[in-house]
């Protein structure tokens, strides 16, 4: 773009950027603030500064034993995503590399399974967890997490493999590559970032799963997703505890979040967007 | 390319993924649409048995049954009107140069990241609570009546809420998809004099097609559902006020155990879902494949 730019259309550009930016961000920066706060800070009106103190954080742990769903997130959200890469990483390839008449049917028909509304099938669901014993455990959560992300996976697969080229492989073929090593040397080191990105992407999209999490969980494999929303009836002064409980809840995803936001657009689009 | 061996490979390759998500789609919707034709209380098995049709009618009949769907649609249509519109503009101005783009950025992308119940709960506690919210001190400030926002107007501030949480994703989606636009070709545009209006008119909008429908898409999913947003704030109410289709079905299924009722609702939203899916998944079809 050789268009000039001037300094002036600059400032304000920036200035405008920045005030909407902070305004959209404020409820995020206030939560922050505020978990830094005490009890009876938090309710003294607005103030952008507080005191500092980590009392509330300390009270999440000691009062609600913050440890155990946050450890339930980590395990649930990354336990469904490397569960659903090892299903879905074979039927992606597939799909890429010996695509078929009804590929893209297959691919439309996934997609379709998540216009489901979860909660048509709340109950049945509800009723063979209870039956087979999996209700409230991680193996349950894990499973459900997985097949709720499964069509999301291949599809963010499918759209990385696609653009392995095709003539790569053969030319490795002509110079007498084997199978395996055409496995290890050529294709995995190309498949490895879009791997990679769907992982992180799907790590996200389990953490922040909040129907069936909240549903089928009530302590044991309660993940934060359940547990901020016991916050929901409130008992007392709370707004500097939600706050600690919830800047814990959100800061971990949010960093990851925002190494992935290049990967996020063309992952949650499916390639359509990149 | 596709061999009859590597076909056979292939399906198998494919087999895990698509059983899966067979079984998963298929067996809990036939159980729902066998309980929708069932009176069946756990509590009170008594009267349990079949009873065709009475469910969809009761259901029908319920004064609540119209509201969760209006509110449905609307929450789905409301947020997919701001986000589009606010995306654009929100896209328009990221996309000028400016000091600090990619911080700016990493700001406005941020709710998306933040899980459904603490956005919600922010929201609700931190900003508009009618005692201890910042838009309660802002009113004070200005000598103004706080409003009590989830009393009085419950699902505006679900679906405020909700565009919180989506305005980053069709922002994001939108400034990939603006930074992909042909830069001479505005300039040439410029050149001959067409106005920032009609050049955002007739070649910024059109090049935007395409991302917007992905956005429709996924959101419309999403939206469809909106569930968690409801149970932490108003938890439907008052009345219901706020209560959309999923959550009436929660509330029939868990809290007053009418499973056969629950379930017809469930089947009612499946129906609703595909409806939508329908015009949607069209219309992607359609752009995607140009």
């Amino acid at each position: 773009m050789a268009r000039a730019v001037t300094t002036r259309h600059k400032t304000i550009a920036t200035a405008a950027a920045w005030i909407v930016a902070l305004l959209i961000f404020f409820p995020i920066l206030y939560t922050i603030i505020t978990s830094f706060k005490s009890e009876q800070e938090a309710i003294q009106g607005f103030s952008l500064f507080p005191s500092g103190t980590l009392e509330s954080y300390a009270e999440v742990q000691s009062q609600y034993n913050y440890f155990r769903p946050f450890l339930n997130s980590v395990i649930l959200s990354v336990g469904s995503t490397v569960l659903a890469l090892v299903v879905a990483i074979p039927a992606a390839w597939a799909m890429a590399f010996s695509p078929t008449r009804r590929t893209k049917d297959i691919l439309m028909w996934m997609l379709s399974t998540k216009m489901m509304p979860a909660v048509a099938v709340l109950f049945p669901i509800y009723l063979i967890f209870r039956d087979f014993g999996l209700l409230d455990s991680r193996i349950g959560m894990t499973i459900m997490l997985m097949l709720i992300n499964l069509p999301i996976v291949v599809w963010m697969l499918y759209t990385y493999f696609r653009e392995i080229p095709g003539e790569i492989l053969e030319a490795a073929r002509m110079d007498g590559a084997s199978l395996w090593n055409e496995i290890v040397y050529v294709l995995t080191p190309m498949a490895i970032p879009g791997i990679a990105s769907t992982l992180l992407l799907n790590i996200i999209l389990a953490w922040n799963e909040a129907f069936w999490t909240i549903r089928l969980t009530t302590t044991n494999a309660a993940p934060l997703t359940a547990f901020i929303s016991s916050f929901s009836s409130p008992q007392g002064l709370f707004w500097a505890k939600l706050s600690a409980a919830s800047t814990l809840a959100i800061a971990p995803i949010l960093i990851m979040g925002w190494f992935s936001q290049k990967q996020l657009v063309r992952g949650l689009t499916f390639g359509a967007v990149k | 390319m596709a061999t009859k061996q590597t076909g056979t490979l292939a399906r198998f390759m494919m087999a895990p993924s698509v059983i899966l998500l067979f079984v998963w789609m298929i067996v809990p919707l036939a159980f729902t649409l066998w309980f929708s034709f069932l009176q069946y209380n756990p509590l009170n098995p008594v009267r349990d048995g079949f009873v065709g049709f009475s469910n969809y009618a009761l259901f029908f009949k319920n004064p609540a049954f119209l509201a969760a769907i209006l509110h449905t649609l609307v929450i789905v249509l409301a947020v997919l009107a701001i986000t589009i519109v606010g995306g654009i503009l929100l896209a328009l101005l990221l996309d000028q140069p400016m000091w600090g783009q990619g911080f700016v950025r990493i700001l406005v992308i941020s709710p998306f990241f933040v899980m459904p119940p603490v956005a919600a709960l922010v929201w609700k506690n931190m900003l508009m609570h009618p005692g201890y919210g910042v838009f309660a001190d802002i009113a004070r400030f200005f000598g103004l009546q706080p409003i009590d926002w989830f009393a009085q107007y419950p699902l505006f501030s679900v679906i405020l809420i909700v565009a919180w949480q989506w305005l980053p994703f069709a922002t994001l989606i939108l400034l990939t998809s603006l930074q992909s636009l042909d830069g001479e070709q505005m300039e040439a545009a410029e050149m001959d004099g067409a106005g920032f209006l009609s050049r955002f008119w007739y070649l910024t909008l059109p090049h935007l097609s395409r991302a917007m429908t992905v956005v429709v898409l996924i959101q419309t999913i999403f939206l469809l559902s909106v569930y968690a947003e409801i149970l932490v704030t108003t938890n439907g109410g008052p009345g219901y006020a706020s209560t959309n289709l999923p959550f009436l079905v929660y509330q029939k299924a868990l809290l007053e155990y009418k499973i056969g009722q629950a379930s017809a609702g469930g089947i009612i939203a499946v129906i609703l879902a595909n409806i939508v899916a329908f015009f949607v998944m069209r219309a992607v079809g359609k752009n995607l494949d140009k």
